[in-house]
Formats: structure tokens, C-alpha cells, sequence
């Protein structure tokens, strides 16, 4: 087939995706297909047009390529692409929505409130954050509601670190999220074609020593696969990922972040467009259930192809 | 953020709508193409096959030769045999560390430092202890006070390593009574100095300063220069000067890295040095760059918020700027570059978390037009950042009795 592959991009995770990228052009090239890599720019659609893909594979991460954006210009184009459809891009790259989409199907995530940056500047919002604290109680994590990576996420114990936290959440994105800090085990739960991979767990390596450490910076955690767990615990993980992906109209494959507290799980985040990198946890998840990369790959192209034409019809 | 997240989030300055002033890249477009095909067509005609060839792991001869006599031109006086050619300075600082850190052993430098160092000085696993610089470089009594410390605690240095002529990324100069004060503690504590002098030829304003090396005389002082900066950096050439116990260890260490700098390369640098055009492309070099300078200074003047503040170096490739503490330059970098601008965040130039209110800017790379352009744009994004801040902090709490369970209140509406 002719994949056109889309890589790169504008976002921050640029980096990323040229790593995901990478990776699978050669699996691509390897497996007989013929490609042509593209970067977002200007002539997008003219390039799409001159190259008439079978297939697009999309190996983007963060705004434009994981959003939506693409992926509604590509139903326009008649391409069909790889992962989920333009809605579940959507919700699941702004966890503010994805969060309340999840709580309405009954979907357990953390308790927290959305700022905008427009209404603590134009409308003093910032006289609720005594409030907000008080009834998330502390700690809380402060996060971009629009990042996938862990880029501009802090965690704050005390009130008057407040504004500083969200002042580097802002940095990523119009508005954060701030979210009552739940402390448990870290699980990434990958689904591909709606079947649930062998469960990934994010172990804290000895030398973080706030769990904030392990959760959200490189090197604070090693990766195992699959995660020993109970089976009651494994079956709520399951579960709770599989709703979570349904919830929010995930197709073809995703990736559920779980943190497992007291109460169970409960889902941090939805990555629509999981990376494809050597180190990223779907391909690790999937090489656990016998799906080797390339075959991932093949049947991610599969899939699309028989997926073809708009989704929102 | 660590070092990998920057590096990928840097990823982004690649694409050409980005004005970079993160680099610290040469302006390549001025060098003179005919030069390029004369010396290239002699080196083809009249020596080919041993530009072709390995050379020597020190260097070819000649090209050593005429390192001296750029460095006599500069008011040092070194032999041709003390002369170690590398591939880039970067090489020398490697090499020079590789040769005498073991792992846990003390190194001091510049506060802030060259970023590149940082990764050589941590690979090595040394202790790295920074001394803070001010408008005058290096604060020597900082220094001083700092050894006399350290020999208490029986632990001594291998090398102070400073960049004391228009340093990156402070852009500071040290100054004579200072770089007098580096050599006699050096000489009195025995404790190598590296300078690394990339910038020292690329003077706008002012007189030039004496070296370290030929303050001291080569008996404490490691002395790097490079062709990066005033011919090519696409050249990978570069060299150092040490006393001959160094030099023999860091040739083997070379030996070990690359056998030898390109032949083809040093066939060229000759060729182009003996030429006579290096004075007047320096010339060239220092005119673009001064007006480029001058260019970053009127912008950030102009469009920089109120309570930041930077220097104006004399010379060399970068300004250094503070912005009020309360901004963190690893965010502001985030914002900049999605309104398409990049600079290097002030945490890169330390090994201790600090610099995390500044950043290095490169006025070298681009041109003017886009530098007034770059700073408009990062001046636009502090100013919102600081207006927030200022909102927020001023901003009184109110309370409210807390109703209910915590949560109630995010999308309450909906579940009802």
C-alpha cells in the first residue's frame, strides 16, 4: 500500500513524534508498503493530493495531530488514517472534557476544577483558589488541560503555591486543570482493536522520592510488563480502562493512564495517539501479548483501511 | 524539566518559521565563495593525496605552525610543538577532561557556564562546584575563598575552567585585575586553568584584554581556541595549548577518539590562513555581528518588560537576560516557541537548579530583521506571563462555606 506517513508537526511534542515517526517508517518500508513521510506545513493537502496515500498512518503527538485537526482534514480528503476518529481526538486531548465525559458514564477519575487563564485575568478568579484547595484538599496536581506529555505539570501542597503552578500550566496551554493528588499505583492500560494488552506499571525507581518524581519525570520510574497484580485489581484496571475507552468513542487502539488508589482505579488521562517509540508502553504492551512491532503496525494499517470513510456520518 | 524534555521541546526550532536565537551558529553566508574555490582548487592541484590521507594525531605541522602564529598575531607567544590540533574546541574540553578527571574529583568553572561543558564535565562524573560571575567576570575572591575551602576538606581541583573573553553564555568579559588575581591563585594553589577563548577575536567595542594564557606564561594555564567562530564551524577545528605532561596524555586520548582532525581540514584552514583572508573576514564577521548586537539591545530595550535586565557585551555571540524572579524561562521557552522563538533557558548553564529567571540570547545567527522580530515576540509573552502573575497574587481571596462533598461542583449540572 501507499501510506502517507505524518510526522512531526508544530507541537511540543515534535520531538516525540519524530521518534514514533521514525520507528515506523522503517517497520513500514520492512513490512513492503511504499512511504511518504510528511510534516505538517502550508502544502499539507497539496502533498496529500499529489501523493494519493491508500492510507494514512499518523504518528503525531500533541495539538493538531492529536486533537482532531488532522484527522477531520483527512475524512475531507477522503484518506482514510490510522487511530481513533475526530471526536474521541478531541475529548481525549483535553482532559478537562474527557473528565467530565468519564463522570457521566460513571468512569472514576479525581476530583478537580478547570481555569482558564481569560477568567483569573479578566474576572479575578484567582480570589477561588483558597476554595478550590479546600475542597480538593491538598496536594494537588496542576496540569495543561491540552498536553499529553508531562510537560507543565506541578504539584502543589500549599495554597500560595498556587499561582507559580499555574502560571507554568499556562505556559502549555489556555487552561489547566487542578486535580486532588490520588497516590497509588502508576498503570498504563493499552487497548488495541478494543482487546485489553498486557497491563504496564510505572515503578518508582529508589531515587525519586515524591511519587510526583516518578509520575512525571524521566527517569523516576521503571516499566513493567506486565504489572503484577492481584486479579480482582487486574479485572478493575481492565474494566476501567475498556469503559474509559468506550466512553470517549476510542477506536483501533488507545492508551488508558490508571493511577490504582485505595478505592480502585481511577483513569489520570486518555492518549488517543499512544508513542510509538522504542520506549513507549503500547508497543511494550503489545510485544507482551505476542504482537510483535511490525505486526502491530500491519494491523493498525489494517484496521484503518477497513475503517475507510468519515466517522462522523 | 530535565534535559531530555528540553531537548525534545527544542525539537520544534528545526522548522523554518522559527526564529532560533538558541544557537549559537555563525553567520556562514558572508564567507567570501571565490576564497572557498581558490583554496579548495590549490588544495586539489597541489595536495590532494595527502589532504586525502590520515595525519599525524596531533596535528599536521603546518597547521600547527600556523596556529602559533595566529596565537603570536593575538599577543601569545606558543611553540608549534605545544600545539595540539583538535576537532572542534568542544574536542579539547573533552579530551582535556577524559585525560585528568576521575570520577567524584572537584572541577570549578564559570556560574553561569558554557552549556556544553556541563555534559563532558557529568560524563566524566566530576564534582562540579560554580563560582559566580558578575559584570566582571568570575568573582576571584568567590574563587579563592572557595579553594582555600576546599584544600581545608584535603580536596584540590583538577582545573578551573572559565571562558573569560565575552563568555557564553554571561556574554561578560573577565577583567585584568581579575584575570590577574586567576592566574596567581592558580599559580599559588597549582591548579590548572582551561580557558576557552572561541570569542576573543570577535571584539565590537573597547580593547582588548590579555589572555590568561599569556598572563601566566603556559606554566598553569590550558589555553583552547577554535576556528568555529571566526572561520567555519562547519570545519570542526579547533586546538589547544598545554605544557607537554598534558599534551602527551590528551594525544593518546585522541588517538583513542579519532586517530586524527580531518587532513582535508587543516589542508584548508592552512591554505586559507596563509592566504591573508582571515583578518578581513573577521573584519566582515565582527561588522554583521555589531549591528546585530545592536540590533537585540535597541529590541530588548523597546519590547522586554519592566524589571528585567542584561548586559551589553562587548563582544562575542550572546546577551545574557534576567527577567523578574518570579518567571520561570523553562515556561516562558514553552510559550515562545509556540508563538514561533526560541532561546536557551538560564537552568542549562547550571548544574545546581539555578538560572531559572534567565536566558541566553543569540544575535550571530539570524538577521536583524528577525532578531527585533524574536524579541518582540518573547517580550510579548513575559509581559502576559507577568501580567498574570500580578493578577493572581493581587488578587484577595473570597470564601465561601464549602457545600457538600469536594467535587460537587465540577459538573454537578449534568449529573442532576
Amino acid at each position: 500500500m501507499k501510506v502517507a506517513l505524518l510526522t512531526g508537526g508544530r507541537s511540543l511534542e515534535r520531538g516525540v513524534s519524530l521518534r514514533s515517526g521514525m520507528r515506523v517508517a522503517d517497520s513500514l518500508s520492512g513490512l513492503g508498503h511504499e512511504v511518504v513521510q510528511l510534516d505538517l506545513g502550508p502544502n499539507l493537502v497539496s502533498l496529500l493530493g499529489e501523493a494519493r496515500p491508500d492510507v494514512a498512518f499518523i504518528a503525531l503527538h500533541g495539538t493538531e495531530g492529536e486533537d482532531g485537526t488532522i484527522q477531520a482534514l483527512l475524512e475531507l480528503l477522503d484518506i482514510p488514517y490510522t487511530g481513533p476518529g475526530v471526536a474521541a481526538c478531541r475529548l481525549s486531548a483535553d482532559k478537562d472534557l474527557t473528565k467530565h465525559v468519564l463522570r457521566r458514564a460513571g468512569v472514576r477519575t479525581p476530583d478537580w476544577i478547570t481555569y482558564s487563564e481569560a477568567e483569573i485575568r479578566d474576572f479575578g478568579a484567582a480570589a477561588t483558589f483558597a476554595i478550590a484547595t479546600e475542597m480538593l484538599g491538598l496536594p494537588v496536581a496542576v496540569k495543561p488541560t491540552a498536553q499529553g506529555s508531562s510537560l507543565g505539570v506541578r504539584v502543589v501542597t500549599g495554597i500560595e503555591e498556587m499561582p507559580d503552578a499555574l502560571m507554568t500550566a499556562f505556559s502549555y496551554g489556555s487552561s489547566a486543570l487542578v486535580e486532588t493528588w490520588v497516590s497509588g499505583r502508576e498503570l498504563a492500560v493499552s487497548i488495541l482493536d478494543g482487546e485489553v494488552l498486557p497491563i504496564v506499571e510505572a515503578v518508582p525507581t529508589e531515587s525519586a522520592t515524591y511519587d510526583f518524581e516518578a509520575r512525571y519525570e524521566v527517569g523516576g520510574a521503571t516499566f513493567t510488563c506486565p504489572a503484577r497484580l492481584s486479579p480482582e485489581d487486574e479485572a478493575a484496571a481492565r474494566a476501567t480502562a475498556l469503559a474509559a475507552y468506550e466512553a470517549l468513542g476510542c477506536s483501533e487502539f488507545s492508551r488508558v493512564d490508571l493511577i490504582l488508589g485505595k478505592e480502585g482505579p481511577s483513569v489520570l488521562e486518555v492518549n488517543a495517539i499512544p508513542g510509538l517509540t522504542e520506549t513507549s508502553l503500547l508497543p511494550q504492551a503489545a510485544e507482551a501479548a505476542g504482537v510483535g512491532f511490525d505486526d502491530l503496525i500491519e494491523r493498525l494499517l489494517e484496521m484503518a483501511v477497513a475503517d475507510k470513510g468519515p466517522r462522523n456520518s | 524539566m530535565r534535559s531530555s524534555a528540553m531537548r525534545d521541546i527544542m525539537a520544534i526550532t528545526a522548522r523554518s518559521e522559527v526564529i532560533s536565537l538558541a544557537g549559537g551558529l555563525p553567520d556562514t553566508s558572508a564567507f567570501p565563495r571565490e576564497a572557498f574555490d581558490e583554496v579548495m582548487g590549490d588544495t586539489s592541484r597541489e595536495s590532494l593525496a595527502a589532504a586525502l590521507q590520515y595525519g599525524p594525531t596531533e596535528g599536521t605541522d603546518a597547521m600547527r605552525q600556523a596556529i602559533a602564529r595566529l596565537m603570536a598575531e593575538e599577543g601569545m607567544a606558543v611553540e608549534a610543538e605545544d600545539v595540539t590540533v583538535t576537532t572542534g574546541g568542544q574536542q579539547a574540553i573533552d579530551l582535556i577532561t577524559k585525560a585528568l578527571v576521575d570520577p567524584g574529583d572537584v572541577l570549578i568553572c564559570d556560574a553561569p557556564t558554557y552549556p556544553g561543558a556541563i555534559p563532558t564535565f557529568c560524563t566524566y562524573e566530576a564534582d562540579v562546584i560554580q563560582i559566580e560571575c558578575d559584570s566582571e567576570g568570575m568573582k576571584t575572591d568567590l574563587l579563592e575563598r572557595t579553594l582555600t575551602e576546599l584544600e581545608a576538606g584535603g580536596r584540590r581541583p583538577k582545573f578551573i575552567y572559565s571562558v573569560p573573553t565575552f563568555q557564553n553564555p554571561g556574554g561578560v568579559t573577565l577583567s585584568l585585575e581579575r584575570r590577574r588575581h586567576l592566574v596567581e591563585l592558580a599559580r599559588k594553589h597549582e591548579i590548572l586553568v582551561v580557558e576557552d577563548n572561541p570569542y576573543g577575536m570577535l571584539r565590537y567595542e573597547g580593547e582588548p584584554l590579555p589572555s590568561l594564557y599569556s598572563l601566566d606564561g603556559g606554566g598553569f594555564v590550558i589555553y583552547i581556541g577554535t576556528f568555529s567562530k571566526i572561520l567555519s564551524a562547519g570545519l570542526r577545528l579547533g586546538w589547544m595549548v598545554s605544557p607537554t605532561p598534558i599534551r602527551e596524555k590528551v594525544v593518546l586520548g585522541k588517538q583513542a577518539s579519532d586517530l586524527c582532525t580531518s587532513t582535508l581540514t587543516q589542508e584548508f584552514a592552512v591554505r586559507f590562513l596563509e592566504s591573508g583572508r582571515l583578518p578581513g573576514y573577521v573584519e566582515d564577521l565582527v561588522s554583521i555581528y555589531r549591528s546585530r548586537r545592536d540590533a537585540m539591545l535597541g529590541a530588548m530595550a523597546e519590547y522586554f518588560p519592566h524589571g528585567s535586565s542584561w548586559n551589553r557585551p562587548e563582544g562575542g555571540l550572546f546577551v545574557w537576560a534576567r527577567l523578574p524572579e518570579y518567571i520561570n524561562t523553562e515556561d516562558l521557552l514553552a510559550k515562545a516557541l509556540l508563538k514561533g522563538v526560541a532561546f536557551v533557558p538560564g537552568t542549562g548553564a547550571f548544574v545546581d537548579g539555578r538560572g531559572a529567571d534567565s536566558m541566553r540570547l543569540n544575535f550571530s545567527g539570524v538577521s536583524e530583521e528577525k532578531i527585533i522580530e524574536g524579541i518582540r515576540r518573547i517580550g510579548t509573552v513575559a509581559r502576559e506571563q507577568l501580567d498574570l502573575y500580578e493578577t493572581m497574587t493581587s488578587t484577595a481571596e473570597i470564601a465561601l462555606p464549602p457545600s457538600g462533598q469536594p467535587g460537587d461542583r465540577t459538573g454537578r449540572k449534568e449529573e442532576s
